[in-house]
């Protein structure tokens, strides 16, 4: 078993370590799928797993970078869906011009839920996210003259570009959506290896530390998840156009408990991880219908599993290659150093 | 008019304050949020629906439930959390392994018993009772009771037991507890029982106060004894049981003045108002945002 595990971190840190062949095939495959697969159905699933690839790097922002977790995610997504969705639906707006409302709808949502946790420790923006969510869904439900209760909103108007409609049975959702990750992925990359991303990175690792070293962490967890309910606000106005309907039940608590479990199978702030973590996890229910009575209970175990045997993820974790040295540097003998300090006494608060 | 919402607020609040009592006892201990607290008091009540359905009868059933539940907990513990512990893992891992318990819990129960709301029998009806003018049914005085005894029961074992010292040996210092040649191991396994067993007997009381059980029931509530719990300082005993009151009174005078939507977002304004203004609740040490 150990030596299975090793030699998919290998695999793992090979494949990683090989972005500039990987990427452009990954793209060289994807593009055409539209051209090749005449199924409706398949492509409808990989757009909503490009929808959810941009909800789990939303969450990887708060719970891979900053250490904290949300349960919740789905209320900021649902946010994002009505603000823009009403907007196309009753008064008919363009969907180019409703999208930035839902993002900012996701980003209020995020602030509401930044300043409550403030100075709060880790545990607390679990809970507050997941009454958040309960008030957002039952504001949603109750609120009947605006959102239409639990009826839902009609006739969302789909994106078009120059006059073309786009939607998932003619592909150009799906490009968009190809377009959409790519963008999301280059935020999370831009964040990450930032000024910003490293006092984030500093949060998770010791909050007293970061504090010290004079970073304002209330300030940096405020901004994390406004910019995480922006992108999940983002997600939640395309899946309204995808969609041209949403309800409150499309984005209940399951919804939520399925993007934590994406970004805890797919490595806590492994960018690539959030990816194939949405598609093997939305695909699953789909591919193996028998089992999607149990897919939720799944989940369950697969939180609970992965947080025993393997906390970094699929794809998280440290790479074991060797650090790669520029030219004309020899490689230390590590024989020499000192054994490093036994640190696993250390207490964790 | 406002003395009856109240003595109806009091009477639920007693409920929140048994749940929030089940989450400070092991947060007092953990420092963890025990995010399956409210799944463990829907399964408490599913079990008591369980014994119900098959004529044991209500007393019987409490029992029942109370202990099957308590068990459970106390399992969730050593077999998920006390591996973690043992790996030093950080607070966060804890949580998520919680939340997995959580959900696992609430959809099985879905599985086996149906997603529709079930009756459940009503708590003790001898007719109502007036107090101070004040007409009480006898469902909601024995409630109060239930929930109180329990609560008193708790106090005892806290403060005057060896296992209640050990608990609180623990929660001052764990290492220097262990040192003392207390062990750990065992009374955070005690803890979780008795947190069981709380969430149990609360998840009958409010099922045979509203009589109805369903799989879901467990996320509102959870909320509500939490959002007590952190009134009151989560941690701290007579605070959780406190904050369960203010939390009923403030429910039941919400939904006679602003309407009946209001009956479970009240318990959330208080929360987000807790946390903006006093994150340590009222009887809380100045130690919460210590990570």
């Amino acid at each position: 078993m150990e030596k299975l595990i090793s030699m998919y971190d290998g695999l793992k840190d090979f494949v990683l370590s090989y972005k500039r062949i990987v990427i452009p095939l990954f793209y060289l495959v994807l593009i055409p799928v539209p051209l090749v697969v005449s199924n409706r159905y398949v492509i409808w699933v990989l757009c909503l797993i490009g929808i959810y690839s941009v909800l789990t790097l939303s969450l990887n922002l708060i719970a891979g970078y900053m250490g904290q977790t949300s349960m919740g995610h789905a209320a900021l997504y649902m946010m994002g869906a009505y603000f823009s969705g009403l907007l196309g639906s009753k008064l008919g707006w363009p969907f180019w011009v409703t999208l930035p409302f839902g993002i900012l709808g996701g980003a209020l949502g995020g602030l509401i839920l930044g300043i409550a946790t403030m100075k709060l420790s880790a545990s607390y923006l679990a809970v507050i996210t997941l009454a958040f969510g309960e008030v957002v869904e039952m504001v949603v439900l109750n609120w009947n003259s605006m959102t239409n209760g639990p009826l839902g909103v009609r006739n969302i108007p789909g994106p078009d570009l120059f006059g073309f409609g786009l939607s998932p049975s003619n592909g150009g959702f799906y490009w968009l959506m190809l377009a959409l990750v790519t963008v999301s992925v280059l935020i999370s990359l831009n964040v990450l290896n930032s000024k910003f991303g490293r006092a984030v990175r500093a949060i998770k690792e010791d909050e007293l530390a970061a504090k010290l070293m004079g970073i304002h962490t209330a300030a940096y967890r405020v901004k994390t998840i406004v910019l995480s309910g922006a992108m999940a606000g983002m997600a939640g106005a395309f899946y309204a156009s995808m969609n041209h309907y949403i309800d409150a039940a499309t984005f209940s608590y399951d919804v939520s408990m399925t993007i934590l479990c994406i970004v805890i199978f797919g490595g806590l702030g492994s960018i690539p991880g959030m990816i194939i973590g949405s598609c093997l996890l939305i695909a699953f229910p789909e591919v193996l219908r028998s089992l999607s009575n149990y897919r939720f209970v799944v989940y369950g175990m697969i939180l609970i599993l992965m947080m025993r045997f393997r906390p970094q993820g699929l794809f998280g974790g440290l790479s074991k290659r060797p650090y790669r040295l520029p030219k004309g540097v020899d490689r230390p003998n590590i024989a020499e150093f000192p054994a490093k300090a036994d640190v696993s006494g250390r207490e964790r608060g | 008019m406002i003395l009856e919402q109240i003595l109806n607020g009091v009477m639920l609040g007693m409920v929140y304050a048994l749940i929030a009592v089940g989450y400070s006892l092991v947060f007092g201990i953990l420092k963890l949020l025990n995010m399956a607290h409210g799944a463990i008091y829907a399964f408490g009540a599913h079990m008591a629906f369980l014994a119900v359905s098959m004529h044991f009868g209500l007393p019987a059933a409490l029992i029942f439930s109370a202990t099957v539940t308590g068990i459970l907990s106390a399992c969730m513990d050593s077999v998920i959390l006390a591996p973690l512990r043992a790996k030093n893992a950080p607070n966060i891992t804890c949580l998520i392994s919680v939340m997995g318990v959580s959900y696992i819990i609430q959809n099985l129960m879905m599985i086996l018993f149906g997603s529709t709301k079930k009756n459940f029998p009503k708590l003790f009806d001898f007719g109502n009772v007036t107090i101070f003018g004040v007409t009480l049914t006898s469902a909601q005085i024995a409630m109060f009771l239930i929930a109180l005894l329990f609560l008193m029961m708790l106090t005892l074992v806290v403060n005057y037991t060896k296992a209640g010292l050990a608990m609180r040996a623990v929660r001052e210092n764990t290492r220097a507890a262990n040192l003392m040649g207390i062990d750990v191991r065992r009374i955070v396994t005690v803890t979780f029982f008795l947190s069981g067993v709380c969430a149990a007997v609360g998840g009958v009381l409010v099922s045979g106060y509203y009589q109805m059980v369903y799989s879901t029931m467990g996320t509102e509530a959870g909320l509500k004894g939490f959002s007590a719990a952190v009134l009151g300082g989560i941690g701290v005993l007579h605070g959780s049981v406190i904050g369960g009151i203010v939390i009923g009174v403030a429910e039941a005078l919400a939904v006679t003045y602003l309407g009946g939507s209001f009956r479970s977002s009240t318990a959330y304004i208080v929360l987000f108002l807790v946390l903006l203004i006093r994150p340590s609740g009222i009887f809380g040490r100045h130690d919460v945002d210590k990570v």
